[in-house]
């Protein structure tokens, strides 16, 4: 270090960079979240309620875990379609270890994001290694945890202990609730959500691995002629994903309880919806957690919202899928223009 | 001399406020070919592009068969007569090469296409322009220049009257060469005005009629090429002038320890026990035809390419190379000629390409040290001379010879001794390469070992110490610079295997 005075200029260059990079279509995305808030806000009964801003919260935690994941396997230009049905299925087989087998509740959550882990490392063994497009990979992955998830349970739904009962206090990892406490619980799952995105925003931007995803997502074959081990980090980015899988495993099983053999499909959609609200292109090289957060929460203020202007909450659907052509179209606007 | 068929008069084009083209003008005849020259981004493209529709003027006037026309895009151009022939081909290539070339205007019979009728037009086509392309062959499966051929023909049978060729040659083997210019004479026999774009001297000397050079947005004039010497172009060009002599005699020390060995080195086809040493501080040229192998055993020694065998040693140790990894950890460093496909990343700033094969040593602790990244990156900007606003400009927006020197660069970062630079030069303008050159030079005093593979016979006489020639894979010549010359390479480079018929 040639002292303090470069120092502060490149911290400087450096906060003025991450504004710039901040840009535009982020500054956009938080603009429409905010707007969308106020709007429920001034449009719906009660929608300013405390109670209603939780159940904003506790309907994100699961899509932004899988979003943060899915988001570094986006970077590299890949895709997880895996993501929802390994997120039940983790959470399947570990509720019936408990259950059935009597593993202690707190190796049982570990396993779960253990599990959800080695999921991951097999979709980036078979994209990085096998050359499988990761459409088809994690699509073949997304059916076998699918039906692993039914086969293990005997198709029998699994519902996890109730927040008194003795294992429940896994739940207050999430939200608190008790006496003293305001009645819609405290959202301790938020602190942890913005936490793993704050690690999880320094890993990509400023670790060796993160650097390496970015730039295999960026130009495959040049970041390997540089001497750049490609297929290790690649497979990293899947197991980043199947990890976020596994925690977002037992974020729903602690908000929602019940968890049904079969289902999860669709919830990777969401991930990846939120993802690509929040500015990461699906070709790859470009991408930040913190504009995923915000994806994701664009789309819990749209679910939690439009019941109390009088809509249903298939809603939600029909006008997610517009902001995402929206957020995708200022995009590739923005593009343009920097092109032009 | 006859009338014009195409003036552009005044020309003015500025984008977001940077001029681009200031009052240009430019005119072609009829059966004349009209070279256009200039440095890149010295506004060939640009004047091009307004021609042709694909962006607007800010002023001047283009007359066009004596009618003042504004072409709103390149349909209306195509269909008023003025077609381009592009540098990269836009083929398809999963159609045949009838398909290909009647796109878009396909022969009818009712609601269906009329395929005999399109592959016999194409047929006669073909025929009139002399090449034997069959109409129903699949594209992708034709040759680079083949497929040039078929995209002058999609060209030649809109009826245009005007054509522009934007570096033709910059993909074909000399053979090739040879057929394009014999349809592009042909062409000009008929009356059609032809632009020419080219990076390459000898061409335009070769078959142009007049020389028309930019230079920074402006024209800085047109000469008759039978009057004019390569030296007045290349001035005009750079404004100034640029040394082209051959190397007289190698400047390797006698006793430089050879640095890189290569021993009957397998890999496919193209690599058929190559064997060669490298020594510290020298520049040894890799010359041969398209084919021969040169890229091939290049990647092969890099491990981008497994090898099927053969061995490599480094200052005399040898080496397991079976990934780039290996290879960058022995202190190889590969520029490849496609720097954007296989050398840069080209959506990241400078910073973090330069850093990109050397990442470990700009860490601290677990973070990324982004002010010791900077650091380097404005080190090798000023002492590559990389013109560049900062070293947070995006790399795609500077010109190639800025790109290739951000390549050398995250080689002098890694400390890399041994550099393999496949053309060095390609798609460089004249002004950069002199530059590129001197580079070289400089980095062999400074004791790194080059392999330079290079087209360009010229080059590889002005650059190397030693020359080696391939020829389907087979090392065919090492000749010490001193008794090199063109015949001799050439010689070699078409030393072909005697093959039995079976």
């Amino acid at each position: 270090m040639s002292g303090n005075g470069s120092h502060s200029t490149s911290l400087l260059s450096n906060s003025g960079k991450l504004f710039h990079n901040f840009g535009k279509q982020r500054l956009v995305a938080i603009g429409a979240l905010g707007v969308l808030y106020l709007f429920f806000c001034a449009a719906g009964d009660n929608f300013a309620a405390y109670n209603t801003f939780v159940s904003i919260l506790d309907s994100s935690y699961y899509i932004g875990f899988l979003a943060i994941g899915v988001t570094f396997v986006v970077i590299t230009g890949g895709i997880d379609l895996s993501c929802g049905t390994v997120m039940v299925c983790c959470a399947l087989i570990s509720g019936t270890l408990y259950f059935k087998l009597g593993v202690p509740m707190w190796l049982c959550l570990l396993l779960c994001i253990a599990m959800g882990g080695l999921f991951g490392f097999c979709n980036g063994f078979m994209v990085a290694v096998m050359k499988l497009p990761a459409f088809i990979a994690t699509l073949g992955t997304m059916m076998v945890t699918r039906g692993l998830g039914s086969i293990v349970t005997a198709t029998a739904s699994v519902t996890f202990p109730q927040r008194h009962a003795d294992d429940g206090w896994f739940r207050g990892i999430f939200k608190l609730m008790g006496d003293g406490l305001p009645s819609g619980g405290v959202p301790t799952g938020f602190v942890l959500l913005i936490l793993l995105a704050a690690v999880m925003a320094f890993i990509l931007n400023k670790t060796r691995p993160g650097r390496y995803i970015l730039a295999l997502g960026s130009n495959k074959e040049a970041t390997r002629l540089s001497g750049v081990d490609v297929v290790k980090w690649e497979i990293l980015a899947y197991v980043v994903s199947g990890l976020f899988a596994g925690l977002a495993a037992i974020a729903y099983a602690s908000i929602y309880s019940t968890i049904l053999p079969g289902t999860g499909n669709g919830f990777e959609l969401d991930g990846i919806a939120g993802t690509v609200i929040g500015g990461t292109s699906l070709s790859g090289g470009v991408g930040s957690i913190a504009g995923t957060l915000i994806g994701v929460f664009i789309m819990s203020v749209l679910r939690t919202g439009l019941p109390f202007v009088g809509l249903q909450p298939h809603y939600q659907l029909f006008f997610t899928g517009f902001v995402l052509a929206a957020a995708v179209f200022a995009d590739v606007l923005n593009r343009r223009r920097r092109k032009g | 001399m006859n009338k014009p068929i195409l003036t552009m008069d005044g020309i003015s084009k500025a984008f977001a406020g940077v001029r681009a083209l200031q009052d240009v003008r430019f005119d072609l005849m009829r059966g004349e070919i009209h070279a256009l020259m200039g440095e890149n981004g010295a506004g060939k493209s640009t004047l091009m592009k307004i021609l042709t529709g694909v962006c607007a003027r800010d002023a001047g006037t283009i007359t066009f068969e004596g009618r003042p026309v504004t072409f709103k895009n390149p349909r209306e151009a195509q269909a008023a007569g003025i077609v381009i022939v592009h540098q990269e081909l836009n083929m398809l290539n999963h159609l045949t090469a009838a398909q290909n070339v009647f796109i878009g205007r396909e022969p009818m019979r009712g609601k269906m296409i009329d395929d005999d009728k399109m592959n016999r037009d194409a047929h006669a086509l073909f025929q009139k322009l002399g090449i034997g392309i069959d109409p129903k062959a699949v594209v992708g499966g034709l040759t680079v220049g083949r497929q040039q051929m078929c995209e002058i023909a999609k060209a030649i049978s809109t009826e245009a009257s005007v054509i522009i060729f934007d570096e033709p040659t910059a993909a074909l083997t000399d053979s090739e060469i040879e057929d394009l210019f014999k349809t592009i004479l042909d062409l000009r026999g008929r009356g059609i005005g032809i632009v020419y774009i080219s990076h390459r001297m000898d061409e335009i000397k070769r078959i142009t009629d007049r020389v028309t050079v930019m230079r920074d947005g402006a024209c800085v004039g047109t000469l008759t090429t039978a009057h004019c010497t390569k030296d007045d172009i290349v001035r005009m060009m750079v404004g100034r002038t640029v040394y082209e002599d051959p190397k007289s005699r190698s400047e390797v020390p006698a006793d430089a320890p050879v640095a890189l060995s290569v021993r009957r080195l397998r890999a496919g086809p193209l690599v058929r026990d190559v064997s060669f040493d490298l020594r510290r501080g020298e520049i040894l040229g890799l010359s041969g035809l398209m084919g021969a192998g040169r890229t091939e055993t290049a990647r092969a020694i890099f491990g981008a390419d497994r090898p099927d065998g053969g061995e490599v040693l480094v200052n005399g140790r040898l080496c397991r190379i079976r990934s780039p990894r290996d290879a960058v950890a022995a202190g190889i460093g590969y520029l490849s000629e496609d720097r954007k496909r296989y050398g840069l990343l080209v959506e990241k700033d400078i910073a973090a390409n330069i850093t990109l094969a050397s990442l470990r040593d700009f860490m601290r602790g677990l973070s990324l040290h982004r002010s010791k990244e900077e650091e380097e990156a404005r080190r090798h900007i000023e002492t590559l001379r990389i013109k560049t606003p900062s070293e947070h400009q995006e790399v795609r927006k500077l010109s190639g010879g800025n790109q290739q020197k951000i390549v050398v660069g995250k080689w002098l970062t890694r400390d890399s001794q041994i550099l393999i630079f496949d053309e060095p030069t390609r798609g460089i303008d004249v002004g950069a390469k002199a530059e590129i050159y001197a580079l070289m030079h400089e980095l062999a005093r400074q004791g790194k070992s080059i392999l330079m593979i290079s087209s360009d016979l010229t080059e590889i006489l002005r650059m190397s110490d030693r020359v080696m020639v391939m020829c389907e894979g087979r090392k065919t010549a090492e000749i010490p610079i001193e008794e090199a010359t063109q015949e001799k390479i050439m010689h070699a480079a078409t030393l072909r295997e005697a093959r039995r018929v079976s």
